[in-house]
């Protein structure tokens, strides 16, 4: 069982069975941030760049504590900063690890055309395979999150791997290693959730944060990278952390009935024009019924 | 196919030129382009046929240059525009053969009241792909740079995809009876395609107002056609 955290549960594009598909026993994993004990110090955005092997980017400053304004296709993992004045005048200053939150029924997935270009393991990390993407950018149609991001040189998309090369050999993912303050925590969903649900009650016991929650959205069948949040109402605060996310409907629709309609639309077509020439053959071309062709 | 009408089996003077040098070129260019994105299309579009693109050279291959091809597409599609749009106007007569369209389809010709250079069937099928390729175009810029789409604004892009697919669908149930008609139902359509020529019987068993108007026009034109090119 050396591999059996990277047995595949559901690949994109792909037709027939999945291999290996139920055959791992091994327990769904899960990364729990705790935005309440985040400093962004970004020692989780070092972590990521180093072991994924890519350059320091240029970054970029607007007066905020955050790197830089957006994920890119080789920054996967960026804190997001937002100064939050609450009603009765608190200031606070809001650190959000953004990235790929690992979901359960993944959008991305759902929309991509290509056999074995996303992969969706057993343990619940979904992972890009670079070799077998088109650059079709499907994914970012389907992804609710804006995670998925464009290499337009390589004409490939990246994301977050949750480090699955490292869970697969039994370590935790680069970014839990890095943080100094206990934020980020790995380990099965189960436990995780556990956690969270301590954590949750701590705050709500001790400190002004009654609305603290776990942010585990449903809507995409729950993640495998969940917030602890001192506020679960107002997840958008977190620099624009969907309420309620889904996979867009229309990408549902494009993916499921209208698919079928359209490949019966075509299936029926062929067979029509079969048919029609069974039934009813070539026309008939009337020999020189012209009087200026007999003539000559 | 029939051996009624292979015009290269016939002498020239039996021959009517029915597509000029540049129609043909240009039926071409939109015909193969077309091919192609409708092949890599349908592999992007279901992973059934995703072994389309892996024959074409690959996703990857296949996904960059279906815009351009397609691009292409369009453009034919404008000058074919411009060389048949006088022959592509609905008529009053067309109308008359749409209500016996049933009595074409069933191979009773001789109900059929007589067409033009195209019969309103082909009219039919030239608007559907003359419409279908803006709509494919609109929509396939979204698809090919959905990165300059801002978050804020990303209920455009499955949108846009759904009009692709749209369109794409309208255009191939349209094909899928232009490719059958002209291979297997028309004897003698490819080969007008191909070399420019048909034979006075087809002409005026298919297309006998287009015809009448040729001969009466200039019936030692037709006899003895000017060399190609």
């Amino acid at each position: 069982m050396s591999n059996g955290p990277l047995e595949i549960k559901a690949i994109s594009g792909h037709t027939g069975t999945v291999p290996g598909r139920d055959a791992s026993r091994d327990y769904p994993v899960a990364k729990l941030i705790d935005v309440t004990t985040c400093i962004g110090c970004k020692a989780c955005e070092v972590a990521c760049l180093e072991w994924n092997g890519y350059p320091f980017r240029e970054t970029f400053f607007d007066n905020t504590y955050q790197t830089m304004p957006d994920l890119a296709w080789n920054y996967y993992n960026l804190i997001r900063f937002n100064e939050d004045v609450a009603p009765d005048g608190t200031l606070s200053w809001l650190m959000r690890k953004d990235g790929c939150l690992h979901c359960a029924d993944p959008g991305c997935l759902r929309a991509c055309p290509a056999d074995g270009a996303i992969v969706q393991y057993a343990n619940g990390i979904v992972d890009f395979q670079q070799d077998n993407c088109i650059g079709c950018q499907y994914c970012v149609t389907g992804c609710p999150f804006n995670i998925p991001k464009f290499n337009s040189e390589t004409k490939k998309v990246h994301k977050c791997t949750l480090c699955s090369d490292r869970v697969g050999a039994g370590l935790e993912p680069a970014c839990i290693k890095a943080c100094p303050t206990g934020c980020l925590h790995f380990g099965s969903k189960e436990d995780m959730l556990d956690l969270a649900d301590k954590r949750i009650k701590q705050l709500k016991e001790h400190t002004s944060h009654k609305n603290a929650g776990l942010y585990d959205p449903a809507g995409v069948g729950g993640t495998h990278v969940m917030y602890v949040l001192h506020d679960i109402e107002n997840p958008e605060k977190y620099g624009g952390l969907p309420k309620d996310p889904h996979i867009p409907l229309l990408v549902r629709i494009w993916k499921g009935p209208l698919k079928w309609l359209g490949n019966i639309a075509m299936i029926g077509g062929v067979l029509g024009v079969a048919v029609h020439y069974l039934r009813f053959g070539p026309k008939e071309v009337e020999k020189s019924s012209d009087e200026v062709a007999k003539s000559k | 196919m029939s051996t009624t009408s292979l015009p290269l089996t016939q002498h020239r003077s039996e021959q009517i030129e029915r597509y000029t040098f540049k129609e043909r070129i240009c039926h071409w260019l939109t015909g193969f382009s077309y091919l192609y994105c409708l092949l890599t299309g349908l592999a992007f579009y279901t992973p059934y046929l995703f072994w389309l693109a892996l024959a074409l050279g690959g996703g990857a291959t296949s996904r960059y240059w279906h815009p351009f091809i397609g691009l292409e597409f369009f453009v034919a599609a404008i000058w074919m525009h411009r060389l048949w749009r006088r022959d592509v106007e609905m008529t009053e007569a067309d109308r008359e053969w749409l209500d016996k369209s049933s009595n074409y389809v069933t191979n009773q010709d001789n109900l059929v009241p007589p067409q033009n250079k195209f019969n309103a069937g082909q009219k039919m099928y030239y608007w559907a792909m003359y419409y279908g390729a803006f709509l494919l175009l609109l929509s396939g810029l979204f698809m090919w740079f959905p990165e300059l789409i801002p978050f804020s604004l990303r209920w455009i892009r499955p949108i846009a995809v759904i009009l692709h697919e749209c369109a794409a669908l309208i255009t191939i149930g349209a094909f899928i009876i232009h490719v059958y008609m002209s291979l297997f139902t028309v004897p003698g359509s490819l080969t007008a395609m191909l070399t420019g020529y048909v034979s006075r019987d087809w002409a005026a068993t298919h297309h006998r107002l287009w015809y009448d108007q040729i001969m009466g026009r200039s019936s030692t034109a037709a006899r003895t056609p000017a060399p190609k090119g």
